[in-house]
């Protein structure tokens, strides 16, 4: 269904598309909060939140005290008490004095409570590198977050789905860890103002049609294979790009049936690749394509070591290159 | 501060009491009470019952019915008098030993077992008591409780929440974050520490070197020290403390100085670490006995009612045990509900496939 009354494309970058959805849901519903550090007068460090408490008001765009934890807590209380808080933790790196309050409490809750509590709270968190950013700034923790039942973990990649994504997000009874990609925070693109989402929330989508190999990518990846499969098509190959969206629930049979057709699949994320969620992609897909596979599932992303000082972040993140080597080893097979 | 031997043997400094652990009445310049002789009676049958029903858990534990269970033995007072002082709009966000409370709020008991018995994680609807779910990692309901009562600020409600938690409880992050949070909010929260000297092993001195209640002041709200043992003295500071709250004045921490009479839980061995005579000590600090004096001495109640008391406890203890007994393992495919509120497709899978594996063993 297409609905064209009220809306309107506009162009925008990622960070002002998320900022619209977060304007239009809290306009929809006055449960809808915003917390986090320096999310009012500053509108937070990226300017997400820009303009939202001086149009709602402190009581519904609330600065918090500097603790990660207390405001994942105190969101938990607020969603108990019957509102939508919107947490936006600052960095990637800072989600860990949260974690407990996130795997312990907002994960367990609702099973704990065997289905008499709903907890909608959102968890806004910008990762991934390539910012020049010190210690902590440029992490991608999402696997941490993958690996504990009772949470959806989602990544947008563009503009439009940032915004409809984040009202699904506010919308959706169960908790959700939205990983916003900081580096393509200013990057724009069309956005449909007052558009309904053209997808579920937990659906993936074909960003490129290909025929030769997949590349699997969610959030900042999903440009850099974008800009890969356009130099592989000089070589004359044909890659296709799924954009993830979702990471849990996944998307499987948009997977599956791609990689089916191609034969051959590259998982990119900037992640390490160890334990990381390129390797539930590599089980799943082999489990359930192994006869359609020319080539076994391979992994770009991050090395087993700790985010580097950022004068070196460019040969710890996939680009380009490092993309097109995976898929001339995938071809050597 | 140097540990008291025994540990409680005196009263500490500031302590409000108003029932001696002799049973004589004292005034206090800032708390009083009345009470009704009916209600004192309640109060005494409320302490009575939930010891019977902590009491029937350990035994029924002992007996490879509940895998573990934790003892409020000693914490009577600390409980009915707090949680009789809530009214029902007001919310309470207990740990694992609430038993008392959840008793105040109306929570079935049988209830209580269910995750001590592992057939479930938390049994009852907190909406419908508003009793949260107990909370066993240590001190993360104390930030529940004060984003509710933040949501309470927001909805310009009549109401305050009440948060439970222990000594050790007293040093973890997430308690002093929320004792931050609920200052700077002005927050309708009493934060309630039952100080019962434990923490499994580890004496209080290996949390705080100053008294608990104090803690209060360097976060900018009243903190009160009141006798754990004494219910008259817990509901009298609980209510004011909660009407404060739901009046705008903010919270108030009330450090409960109580003693943990039993072990950390039915898998702890306290001859470990502490020494019997300490234990001895509390004992004559007894919060249900003193009352008992009470309405001995001042007539209020005669051996008849107290019968009829003790007989409600047998008769409470067989119906717990029975119901206990008769709970229902819960089918393997419940290990899948209620993880998710809306569809989840990985979870659909893994149900499918799992009930496709069993099905796999029918009429093997």
């Amino acid at each position: 269904m297409t609905v064209t009354t009220g809306t309107r494309t506009v162009t925008l970058p990622l960070a002002r598309a998320i900022n619209e959805g977060l304007r239009r849901a809290m306009e929809d519903d006055p449960k809808v909060l915003v917390m986090g550090e320096d999310v009012g007068k500053l509108g937070g460090v990226f300017r997400v939140t820009d303009g939202l408490q001086k149009d709602f008001g402190e009581d519904r765009v609330i600065d918090t005290p500097l603790a990660e934890s207390g405001i994942v807590g105190t969101a938990i209380g607020l969603a108990l008490r019957g509102y939508r808080p919107v947490c936006e933790i600052q960095f990637d790196g800072f989600v860990f004095p949260a974690a407990d309050q996130i795997i312990t409490q907002l994960a367990k809750m609702p099973l704990r409570s065997l289905g008499a509590l709903k907890l909608p709270v959102v968890v806004r968190i910008p990762f991934g590198g390539g910012i020049g950013a010190v210690e902590h700034h440029s992490e991608s923790p999402e696997a941490y977050f993958t690996h504990t039942g009772g949470l959806r973990v989602v990544a947008c990649a563009n503009p439009a789905d940032a915004y409809t994504m984040i009202q699904q997000a506010i919308r959706c009874d169960d908790p959700v860890i939205f990983f916003e990609p900081k580096r393509r925070y200013w990057e724009k693109g069309p956005v449909e103002l007052g558009g309904t989402p053209d997808l579920p929330f937990d659906r993936g989508r074909t960003v490129r049609h290909g025929r030769d190999v997949t590349l699997l990518a969610y959030g900042p990846m999903v440009r850099t294979c974008l800009e890969a499969a356009l130099a592989a098509e000089e070589d004359g190959r044909s890659l296709e790009v799924i954009d993830l969206r979702t990471l849990s629930p996944l998307d499987t049979e948009l997977i599956f049936e791609s990689v089916r057709r191609t034969g051959r699949c590259v998982v990119v994320h900037e992640a390490p690749v160890y334990s990381g969620f390129g390797a539930e992609l590599a089980a799943r897909i082999t489990e359930n394509c192994f006869y359609h596979l020319e080539a076994p599932v391979l992994r770009v992303g991050g090395f087993s070591t700790p985010y580097p000082p950022s004068r070196l972040e460019e040969h710890y993140l996939p680009d380009l290159d490092r993309v097109l080597d995976a898929v001339d080893r995938a071809f050597a097979f | 501060m140097k540990a008291e031997a025994p540990r409680g043997a005196d009263a500490p400094p500031e302590l409000v009491q108003l029932l001696t652990p002799e049973g004589e009445r004292v005034e206090h310049p800032d708390y009083d009470i009345e009470l009704s002789a009916d209600e004192v009676r309640s109060l005494y049958r409320d302490l009575v019952l939930v010891r019977r029903i902590d009491l029937e858990a350990v035994a029924l534990q002992r007996q490879g019915e509940l895998g573990i269970w934790a003892s409020l033995l000693g914490q009577e007072a600390a409980q009915i008098g707090s949680g009789r002082a809530l009214t029902d709009a007001d919310m309470a966000f207990p740990t694992y030993r609430e038993h008392g409370v959840a008793w105040c709020r109306n929570v079935d008991p049988v209830k209580l077992l269910g995750l001590f018995r592992g057939v479930n994680h938390g049994g009852w609807d907190p909406a419908e008591h508003n009793f949260h779910l107990y909370t066993i990692v240590i001190g993360s309901q104390t930030l529940h409780a004060v984003g509710y009562a933040m949501g309470i600020q927001r909805d310009g409600a009549e109401a305050a929440t009440i948060v439970y938690f222990g000594d050790g409880a007293t040093s973890q992050g997430d308690v002093n974050e929320s004792f931050i949070w609920a200052s700077v909010f002005n927050a309708p929260v009493v934060f309630f520490c039952q100080n019962n000297q434990w923490a499994i092993s580890e004496p209080l001195e290996k949390q705080s070197r100053i008294p608990l209640y104090r803690r209060a002041s360097g976060f900018g709200f009243p903190g009160i020290r009141v006798d754990g043992n004494d219910v008259f003295a817990c509901l009298a500071v609980t209510r004011e403390a909660l009407r404060n709250a739901r009046e705008g004045q903010g919270p108030t921490l009330i450090e409960a100085y109580t003693y943990r009479m039993g072990a950390h839980t039915t898998s702890d061995d306290p001859t470990r670490y502490r020494v019997a005579s300490e234990l001895e000590a509390w004992k004559l600090k007894d919060p249900i006995e003193r009352v008992k004096a009470y309405l001995f001495k001042n007539e209020l109640a005669d051996q008849a009612f107290f019968e009829s008391i003790e007989l409600e406890a047998d008769e409470l203890g067989k119906d717990l045990r029975r119901r206990c007994l008769e709970m229902p393992d819960p089918g393997p495919m419940a290990i899948f509900d209620h993880v998710y509120a809306e569809p989840h497709a990985l979870l659909r899978e893994e149900r499918e496939q799992y009930a496709a594996y069993l099905a796999g063993f029918e009429g093997a």
